[in-house]
């Protein structure tokens, strides 16, 4: 590592002097491209945040792509109900590494207000790996900010290399997940045991 | 050295038939198309599987329940009042008219009287709504024909200033939770009528900047008009309400038929369409707006004083007696109504909501056959739907 001061003298010359890690991570982290996807409530509210009062282009995020082919960013705005959520898993396993997942709004975390209901998935985490949670219903476009902010902070520390780096750099992690099909009565699996497992009540 | 003035002379270019002629081994197969449910342009989890030949569309299936979050089934097992935040997330759009075709539906069923007062703020509120959902769906029908951003920006900036206007009054920006049976929540802040009337005021100006941006526009003209055209009779039978059926003609609004609320004291006209077709539409909606103006200028001078809730609502251990009542307004979307069965429990026994956009939806394919695909996505666009009310 590069001492802070000598990095500070040798800017004032104009010799700008960093790490790979931080350069790669320093691009990425600036220009998260976000899959346009809208499930429900909280995706009105992710377009307030790129329209002008908000602007989520001052962080880098604004090219919104149609095609996860092209996205880096799945925000799951709004309720996941039995019927989307393989195609949200799909979805996510088309976007190619390194990929993040919001979980935005109360319906992706838990179900929300929904969550007494037979046809609403109680949170997204059971299927997908979400880096950040947002809670709300629906979340502010500060609230969407934040996480994103809070996104490019964990992009930040990856790790290049080691036993800590992240999951698109380890050839042996998971990138794709199964997609769940329509069983008898719930969906199947109704959730992923690598990602999620029920909290077990101790009375 | 001379430049050549003269125009260069036309090219003709052969055009390839659409389909070909029957019977020759170039005909064409049909392909299946499913749009959605995740598709930038089908404003939400919404599928309309297409059969395509060529460009045409020979046949359209919406398919639903991408969205289906079980609303009617919780209203059912939960108090009256304990529904008034689901409704919110129906249209999520327009939380504050939902609230009160629910409030209706709820003081018919236990006969409550609503103030004076209460009632101007309805009309408030629900006219504001009606404004930024007009403004908006306008935006999204040109971002669906191609003018992203733009048109888009323009509406959800004045968008913003109303939902500030609904935050500092309810506390939320889109889910307001704001009407109760028989009232309102909470009396008006201080000042906010003044920010009101500022709004308004300035609104018309907002309005002639963007028709004199977009309503001459060649494109839009061109992806508009003649496009997606709806029979009035077909309207009529299909049981279509809202700017759909106002753009065929037929001169129906629930603020003139049913007078709820206080509508019949403010002086307002009801736009008409001619064509039924997608730029009907659009203008309606902007017209549409402009009358909202007027009474919202109406309704802001003569906001009187007084309670705004009846003092004879509870809202704990709320009861109606058994019997069954229909209440409907006129939403920026269609006719909203909500159908309740009280048994004389604590929650309703059958909870039902008649959702404008769902009805409007079911001639998608009468509109769409014939045209190419692209006009079907402006279609669709013009319906103006919300999947939170088209699946509930």
């Amino acid at each position: 590592m590069i001492e802070e001061g000598l990095k500070n003298e040798l800017a004032k010359q104009g010799v700008v002097l960093t790490t790979l890690q931080e350069l790669y991570n320093w691009g990425r982290g600036n220009s998260v491209w976000p899959l346009s996807f809208g499930l429900a409530c909280c995706a009105i509210e992710m377009m307030a945040a790129s329209m002008a009062k908000w602007d989520i282009a001052r962080f880098g995020s604004e090219v919104f792509r149609p095609s996860p082919r092209q996205a880096d960013l799945m925000i799951v705005a709004g309720t996941v109900t039995k019927k989307m959520a393989p195609q949200v898993v799909r979805l996510y396993n088309q976007m190619p590494e390194p990929k993040y997942v919001i979980a935005m709004g109360a319906c992706a975390i838990s179900g929300g207000p929904f969550k007494q209901g037979y046809n609403v998935l109680k949170g997204i985490d059971r299927l997908l790996p979400v880096d950040i949670h947002i809670p709300g219903c629906p979340p502010r476009p500060e609230a969407l900010l934040h996480a994103l902010i809070t996104l490019q902070k964990k992009i930040e520390i990856e790790a290049l290399t080691g036993p800590n780096r992240p999951r698109h750099l380890d050839a042996d992690a998971p990138s794709e997940f199964p997609v769940p099909q329509f069983g008898e009565h719930d969906i199947v699996p109704a959730m992923n045991p690598l990602l999620w497992k029920p909290t077990q009540v101790v009375r | 050295m001379s430049v050549a003035t003269e125009s260069p002379a036309p090219r003709n270019y052969e055009v390839v038939p659409k389909t070909s002629p029957e019977g020759s081994e170039l005909d064409g197969e049909l392909l299946e198309v499913a749009m959605g449910p995740q598709h930038p342009s089908t404003h939400g989890v919404f599928r309309m599987d297409v059969v395509l030949d060529g460009e045409t569309v020979v046949k359209l299936k919406p398919v639903f329940g991408y969205l289906h979050r079980n609303h009617e089934k919780i209203a059912e097992n939960t108090s009256y009042l304990g529904s008034m935040p689901y409704t919110d997330r129906l249209d999520y759009f327009c939380s504050l008219t939902n609230n009160w075709a629910y409030a209706l539906a709820v003081e018919k069923l236990a006969g409550l009287q609503v103030p004076e007062r209460a009632e101007f703020i309805r009309v408030i509120t629900a006219e504001l709504t009606r404004l930024q959902n007009h403004t908006s769906v306008c935006g999204f029908l040109l971002q669906d024909m191609g003018a992203l951003g733009t048109p888009l920006m323009y509406a959800f900036r004045e968008r913003e200033k109303i939902l500030d206007l609904f935050e500092s009054l309810t506390g939320a920006r889109m889910m307001c939770n704001y009407m109760r049976f028989g009232g309102c929540r909470c009396d008006l802040p201080p000042g906010w009528l003044d920010r009101v009337r500022k709004i308004v005021g300035d609104f018309p100006q907002f309005l002639d900047s963007y028709e004199a941006l977009l309503n001459t526009n060649e494109i839009l003209l061109a992806r508009t008009q003649g496009v997606g055209r709806l029979p009035r009779e077909l309207a009529i039978s299909a049981g279509v309400t809202g700017p759909m059926l106002r753009a065929c003609g037929v001169d129906y609004d629930i603020r003139k038929v049913d007078h709820y609320g206080i509508y019949d004291r403010f002086e307002f006209r009801i736009p008409l369409g001619e064509q039924g077709d997608v730029y009907d539409r659009y203008m309606i909606r902007l017209l549409e707006i402009r009358e909202s103006l007027k009474i919202l200028q109406q309704a802001l001078k003569e906001v009187p004083g007084g309670p705004i809730i009846d003092p004879k609502a509870k809202l704990r251990s709320f009861r109606p007696k058994v019997g069954e009542a229909y209440g409907r307004i006129e939403g920026p979307k269609g006719e909203l109504g909500f159908y309740l069965i009280s048994d004389g429990s604590p929650n309703p026994y059958r909870y039902r909501v008649r959702p404008p956009s769902l009805i409007n939806l079911t001639i998608l394919e009468d509109m769409c056959l014939g045209q190419s695909v692209a006009d079907a996505v402006v279609t669709l666009g013009s319906v103006d739907i919300v999947l939170g009310e088209v699946d509930r």
